[in-house]
């Protein structure tokens, strides 16, 4: 008989999702779908507002990582006043760059240590109860504590440039509102021996050890786990760096081999496009190029550093040397080796904030700069979640008349759906039984790609299951709902 | 012999998560909140429906569909105090600027008219939630106990309030400073 398997809520997607796995009198899996329920109408309602507004109002997308679409809606509207963003005052450009990597540095914390870490270090079929941040603060108090300081540090580096840590306002169009303070220096350089810019780096590279430790350990589970092909999409900076402020796009198949590189990312339209599918309110953008069927890509941490060819920054690189050996030079597909990449991410971060508070060009010079104004512009970020893309358009009255938004997560709907679709096939599917452990894992397989609002609720021991029963011609023959334990 | 922990349980309708975040913004002060704070379903934890009776629930974001309004109802039946914390749970914030809107504007906008719509086609399944005619304030809803301000509002007012409520102090006298709307 066949059964449909729900998992409602997924944990961690921006807003909420759910899981259907439908199987076949076989016991195998059919069909699985990850559904997107959330839907709020942004691309809309900002219609009508004046253009300096996108930049405050956009970033109410997501409270994890405001500071992406703050900045990106910025640099669409830098166009709009007629200077591209790589034309800013080295003020502007550099308060920018310190904001987004102390938002890098602070999201990436919150996705790895509050949220995905219980996995890890518990286990993957461990005890609810425990498997949470309050079950590490009880277990593991230093690495907490450590963590919360980092993502403190995170958040204050974004509130001295954004001027607020949830929803600032420091990035306008043309450039930034403020300067750093040489107090404000002082306080994240040297003022404390417990908190302090050389403190998170060195937090940071252990951050990397204990991804790197547990590896070793589970060596199989982390690079078998939801392991499939792809192609990688991400900013490169012009000579081939990580560069997550500004570049060009570059996208390469599961074999690296580049099918573009380098793209002015003004023309993003040409080269991305959405699909909509009737059952879900996510997208699924696709290379043109490339087609429906073999378009899809994905984005973030390890997109990133399949896309990269360096990282500009010394102790970083050194961990993307070790991880490009591992393996082969070659793109990994391997979902899991996406807390490895946030993690070399998160030393990145670390440094250039360390380096960047050294930059004189913080606390004195220009801060804007004005040009000649226009009626479109698209603004290309990469946020801790992948390429982010803002499209606006701009009447003589100064109001925007289009919105037009590429969210991170969105670009990695398809790869959440194939890991998904992994889990249902090699651990679900022949099952008669289906133990929480066994739904767990999909979560774990969805939670990998960090989707934006990495929490929602998230509930594995509880999970109430609903099993309906459909003949093949979709007729309901029977229902049992098991509430959990 | 340890005192009995107070039962608090978290979610975020449509909100953006920035409350959740804002409260996180308590930084190591929370490690004395799980001191005498048991959480019950929350984002933070696997706890996906209430399994006891709590004492504080702390609700982010209003109701844009027929989901989020069946789990406030949840909230308000399980939670002694029921807490709205931030511009949307207050006033439906910023996805209430939809409510000026045709439902059908919003969705073509998004699923038809976009410059890189491949296939203009707008959702229909039953799987995702019936969008409600427009975004409403938690307390449109059910009734609720107290209001924290802010979008997202500051780590500091919403330690002082959890310790008031901890403490059974009264939530008159609140540090004038800690408040902020924005």
């Amino acid at each position: 008989m066949k059964r449909k398997i729900t998992i409602d809520p997924v944990t961690r997607v921006e807003g909420h999702g759910k899981v259907t796995i439908k199987l076949d009198e076989q016991n195998k899996v059919i069909q699985s779908r990850l559904h997107i329920v959330e839907f709020r109408g942004f691309e809309r309602f900002v219609q009508g507002r004046p253009y300096w507004e996108a930049a405050v109002l956009v970033q109410r997308l997501c409270g994890i990582c405001p500071v992406s679409h703050h900045i990106c809606a910025a640099k669409a509207m830098d166009r709009i006043i007629g200077v591209p963003s790589d034309e800013l005052t080295p003020t502007g450009d550099k308060m920018r760059r310190l904001m987004h990597y102390g938002q890098f540095f602070q999201s990436h914390v919150l996705h790895f240590f509050h949220l995905a870490s219980p996995d890890l270090l518990f286990g993957v079929n461990s005890d609810p109860v425990q498997r949470n941040i309050i079950g590490v603060i009880a277990s593991f108090p230093e690495l907490a504590k450590k963590a919360v300081l980092m993502r403190k540090f995170g958040q204050e580096i974004i509130r001295a440039t954004a001027g607020k840590k949830i929803h600032g306002t420091g990035a306008i169009p043309g450039g930034i509102n403020k300067h750093l303070t040489l107090a404000e220096r002082d306080e994240f350089l040297k003022n404390n021996p417990e908190f302090n810019a050389d403190l998170m780096v060195d937090w940071a590279l252990e951050g990397v050890q204990l991804f790197k430790d547990y590896h070793k350990k589970n060596r199989e589970a982390v690079d078998g786990f939801a392991n499939f092909e792809s192609n990688y999409m991400s900013l490169v900076r012009k000579d081939g760096a990580l560069d997550i402020y500004h570049g060009g796009l570059r996208a390469v198949d599961s074999n690296g081999n580049k099918i573009f590189d380098h793209v002015d990312y003004q023309e993003y339209d040409q080269y991305i496009t959405e699909e909509v599918r009737d059952w879900t309110y996510m997208k699924f953008p696709f290379i043109r190029s490339l087609g429906k069927e073999k378009g899809w890509y994905r984005v973030g941490p390890l997109a990133r550093l399949n896309t990269c060819d360096f990282i500009p920054s010394p102790l970083a690189q050194k961990e993307f040397e070790e991880y490009k050996a591992y393996t082969h030079g070659k793109p990994s597909g391997a979902s899991m080796h996406m807390h490895w990449a946030r993690l070399i991410e998160v030393l990145h971060s670390a440094e250039m904030m360390r380096e960047l508070l050294n930059d004189p060009d913080l606390y004195q010079g220009e801060l804007t700069k004005t040009g000649q104004r226009t009626g479109e512009g698209v603004g290309v970020i990469e946020a801790p979640r992948g390429t982010l893309f803002h499209h606006y358009r701009v009447d003589e009255h100064d109001l925007i008349t289009m919105c037009n938004l590429i969210v991170s997560t969105t670009s990695n709907n398809e790869g959440m759906n194939r890991a998904v679709s992994w889990v249902a096939d090699n651990v679900i599917s022949g099952n008669k039984e289906i133990p929480e452990g066994m739904l767990n894992q999909v979560e774990v397989a969805i939670r990998a790609y960090d989707p934006c609002l990495s929490c929602a609720t998230h509930a594995i021991g509880k999970m109430p299951l609903n099993v309906s029963l459909f003949d093949h011609q979709g007729n309901l023959l029977d229902e049992a709902i098991k509430n959990g334990e | 012999m340890s005192k009995k922990k107070l039962v608090l349980a978290t979610t975020s309708l449509a909100g953006c998560f920035g409350c959740h975040m804002a409260f996180l913004d308590i930084d190591e002060q929370i490690l004395d909140l799980v001191e005498v704070v048991e959480f019950n379903k929350s984002p933070f934890d696997d706890i996906k429906e209430f399994t006891k009776e709590c004492d504080i629930g702390i609700v982010e974001g209003g109701c844009c569909n027929s989901e989020n309004v069946r789990i406030l109802r949840e909230f308000r039946k399980h939670c002694k105090i029921l807490v709205s914390i931030g511009q949307c749970a207050i006033t439906g914030g910023l996805p209430a600027m939809r409510n000026g809107v045709p439902i059908k504007e919003l969705f073509e906008e998004a699923f038809c008219n976009g410059p890189t719509v491949n296939n203009a086609l707008i959702p229909n399944d039953e799987e995702i939630p019936m969008i409600l005619d427009r975004v409403y304030p938690c307390h449109e809803i059910v009734k609720v106990d107290a209001f924290i301000p802010g979008c997202a509002p500051r780590g500091d007012l919403i330690w002082e309030v959890l310790t008031a409520i901890i403490e059974g102090k009264s939530l008159d006298h609140l540090s004038y400073r800690n408040f902020k709307f924005d």
